[in-house]
């Protein structure tokens, strides 16, 4: 057998796949055979290793030697100098905002100097198909030490005493509803894990079920025994196709293992995996209209109680825990309830993954202690808004969350703190939003995709939600009127009072919160028929400025409707009758000489 | 001919019936099998539904209901190049819509709607992941392109187009 000497990873997210990672892996093991190392390096695709904005992303171990934007040239680069020579590429290290990092210390990046990993412990760093990789990193050992060393009950005082809470948004201490589930009486039980992971902007859940499918089958396992379950159902989105194929490989491997099915690990205790695909419908998320689904029904909500714990799926007790969760269940257990305690607030315990997006440098994957300011968020992790722009707001929680505006940005990230500011822990999704951004536009966003997925059994939700987008949209066509604002708060409040689920209850929120923080650009929008920011169509106007205009005619023949007109080397302009304003002439000229106006 | 299309579309029956035999005819493995139903047929009509129906023992309207709640189950053809439009809130607030309006621009298509040739049609679809390539588009199953401007759309289409029906 050939010693490996190298080991290189390549990061197989999402964004680095679309950045191009299939190829660059193939010209990568073309020129490891070309140099007849192929049998001495190893190419190994791993999960998301978080930094998506640098992607694709190679890493060369055992010295640790991280690549940023890897093409299928450069690449190259990485076989004939490092690997062959043993020169590190200086070029295409990671970079930080103070130049390169050098080469031994990329946790330097401040990008991963304030994350701690917990559940993300294992991305980026080994094969999520390969089982041998998942148990070198500890990976069974949790499961293996419940089975022989604990009592069920003892399981469970130990994620009560860690503090967990989901991490699907709501927050409810995981312990007590492992607690809940043991004590309802009854032959059969259930483990679901919820990986419908349906809010916009984020992807938290579908890193780790792509990058380390195993924890999450042996926390389900670690649950079934503690709850005393026999069956689990994974239920994913079928918009992650990735994530159910890595799935469905390691439920094979922990089979064939012995970590799941009959008697596991010889102790007589028995579990299995099943997964159940959904149909892209949000309200799925919400854990009764999930049980719905996966018994092949409608995905509409039931009236709680009883809750899950009491009747869940096909009536039987029902554990449901989001991926996150289940993902801090094997260290939980590993290293002890204090660990976990000893990290994060008061209230909020251990950390929080979140998918950094929108108007910020370093987009991607961050896990982060509870506690932690927006501000070094946004600013030491994700490099602040590029640009030069200034930093307007940042959205937690997608449509069931809200606008959090810069003033607030040293909040610590709790459960409380954020709901006390009018948006939500949520599951993770984290959207920073620049001056360019019209609140009263993301506030519509928002509505149309919750008047879009409401079920329709709530009158207030399926009826008062669009009602509240067609005030909105009337608000951006400049028709709006003062006294809608107040029926926009109005609407949103007997929105939230009386829905059944937690969509309902919480659609409103993104609307509520711009009113309460942004209330001088609905003003604007209602009452001087202006759009600050200057997004909303039908109250903007592109206009070019004659002086820096050198009629080099590249907008007009850019210009879909031919709304621009000019002789060549003089000024143009544009005609607002004809133009719809699509933007692309801003894009196109060099002279910075077309701008937005709002009266 | 006629002969020749009845032939196939027994195969593509055949095909379903033998998945409904795998999950042994469970009618909570309903979502299961109209995946499986939409992937062979590529939407699913109410002939499709009622044959569901029958196999798996439940009333057509238990189909029904279930086709016309999820947004992934259609009922009308699309096209044999699908193109998704991720509406997320990252893609949006880079400009997602614009894409949109490009697409329908060069396909004169609207969402959802075919084109004449059968070859694409148009979706916005919820947020797919990869919001640090925003704004992302997705055609098919596996075509991913991240940072697409409005600018780079016609030759999206032109390359699809060069494969036809291939």
């Amino acid at each position: 057998m050939a010693v490996s000497t190298n080991t290189i990873l390549i990061c197989a997210g999402g964004a680095c796949i679309s950045a191009g990672e299939k190829s660059v892996k193939q010209v990568l093991e073309e020129k490891l055979r070309e140099y007849a190392l192929d049998g001495v390096v190893r190419v190994v695709e791993t999960g998301c290793m978080g930094a998506c904005d640098l992607g694709p992303i190679v890493a060369v171990f055992p010295e640790g030697v991280y690549y940023q934007k890897v093409n299928t040239e450069n690449v190259k680069k990485i076989v004939e100098e490092h690997i062959l020579k043993g020169r590190v590429v200086e070029e295409m290290l990671f970079e930080g905002p103070q130049g390169k990092i050098a080469a031994e210390v990329y946790e330097e990046h401040p990008f991963f100097k304030k994350q701690v990993k917990i559940a993300t412990r294992n991305l980026g760093i080994i094969d999520p198909m390969n089982i041998d990789e998942y148990i070198a990193r500890d990976g069974y050992f949790a499961l293996t030490k419940v089975l022989t060393e604990m009592t069920p009950e003892q399981v469970i005082e130990v994620v009560k005493k860690s503090g967990l809470r989901g991490r699907g948004g709501a927050g409810f201490p995981t312990g007590l509803k492992w607690e809940f589930t043991r004590k309802s009486q009854s032959d059969k039980k259930f483990v679901v894990c919820n990986a419908d992971e349906g809010d916009p902007g984020a992807f938290m859940d579908r890193s780790i079920l792509e990058g380390d499918p195993h924890t999450v089958l042996e926390a389900m396992t670690i649950a079934g025994y503690a709850i005393g379950g026999q069956k689990g159902y994974i239920y994913v989105r079928a918009e992650y196709p990735l994530a159910i194929e890595r799935l469905k490989n390691a439920i094979n491997q922990a089979r064939e293992y012995g970590f799941l099915g009959e008697n596991i690990l010889g102790t007589g205790f028995s579990f299995d995996i099943e997964i159940r695909i959904g149909a892209g419908a949000f309200v799925c998320g919400e854990e009764t209209a999930l049980i719905n689904s996966i018994e092949g029904k409608r995905g509409q909500p039931n009236v709680k109680p009883p809750y899950p714990a009491q009747k869940g799926l096909w009536g039987y007790p029902t554990l449901i825990n989001n991926v996150e969760t289940f993902a801090n269940i094997p260290p939980i257990i590993i290293k002890g309830a204090d660990w976990f305690a000893s990290i994060g607030t008061e209230t909020s315990k251990g950390t929080k993954v979140f998918a950094l997006a929108g108007k910020v440098k370093n987009t991607g994957l961050v896990e982060v202690p509870m506690g932690i300011t927006l501000r070094e968020l946004i600013y030491d992790i994700g490099g602040g808004v590029p640009n030069n722009k200034k930093l307007k707001a940042v959205q937690t929680g997608g449509p069931s969350g809200g606008c959090i505006p810069a003033e607030y940005l040293d909040t610590p990230v709790d459960y409380e703190s954020l709901k006390e500011l009018g948006a939500i822990m949520g599951s993770g999704g984290m959207i920073v939003m620049d001056e360019d951004t019209c609140m009263v536009d993301v506030a519509k966003f928002f509505l149309q995709f919750t008047v879009d997925e409401s079920c329709g059994k709530c009158t207030p939700c399926r009826e008062g939600t669009r009602k509240m987008l067609e005030i909105l949209e009337k608000i951006t066509r400049g028709e709006g009127e003062e006294e809608d604002l107040e029926k926009l708060e109005e609407l949103g409040k007997i929105i939230i009072d009386s829905s059944l689920c937690g969509l309902g209850q919480t659609a409103p929120n993104p609307v509520l919160s711009t009113l309460k923080y942004f209330r001088d650009e609905y003003e604007a929008h209602v009452k001087e028929k202006r759009c600050p920011a200057k997004v909303c169509k039908d109250l903007i106007r592109y206009v070019i400025d004659s002086e820096k205009c050198v009629g080099c005619t590249a907008c007009a023949r850019v210009c879909p409707v031919g709304a621009i007109s000019g002789e060549v080397r003089k000024a143009h302009d544009i005609d607002p009758e004809i133009c719809t304003r699509c933007g692309s002439c801003i894009e196109v000229c060099r002279f910075g000489a077309i701008s937005k106006v709002s009266p | 001919m006629e002969k020749s299309v009845c032939k196939e579309h027994e195969k593509l029956y055949r095909e379903l019936d033998e998945f409904i035999q795998e999950v042994e005819g469970d009618s909570s493995a309903l979502i299961e099998v109209l995946h499986k139903a939409q992937q062979i047929f590529g939407h699913l009509p109410i002939e499709v539904q009622e044959h569901i129906a029958e196999k798996l023992n439940i009333p057509v309207s238990k189909v029904f209901g279930v086709v016309t709640f999820y947004s992934l189950f259609t009922m009308k053809p699309r096209g044999k190049y699908q193109i998704k439009i991720c509406l997320g809130t990252a893609c949006y607030v880079k400009g997602a819509d614009k894409l949109m309006d490009r697409f329908k621009e060069e396909l004169e298509i609207e969402e959802g709607e075919v084109t004449k040739d059968g070859l694409f049609s148009l979706h916005a679809v919820r947020c797919l992941g990869a919001c640090s390539m925003a704004p992302v588009v997705m055609i098919g199953e596996s075509d991913f392109y991240g940072r697409v401007t409005p600018d780079e759309v016609p030759k999206i289409i032109r390359n699809y187009k060069n494969r036809g029906g291939k």
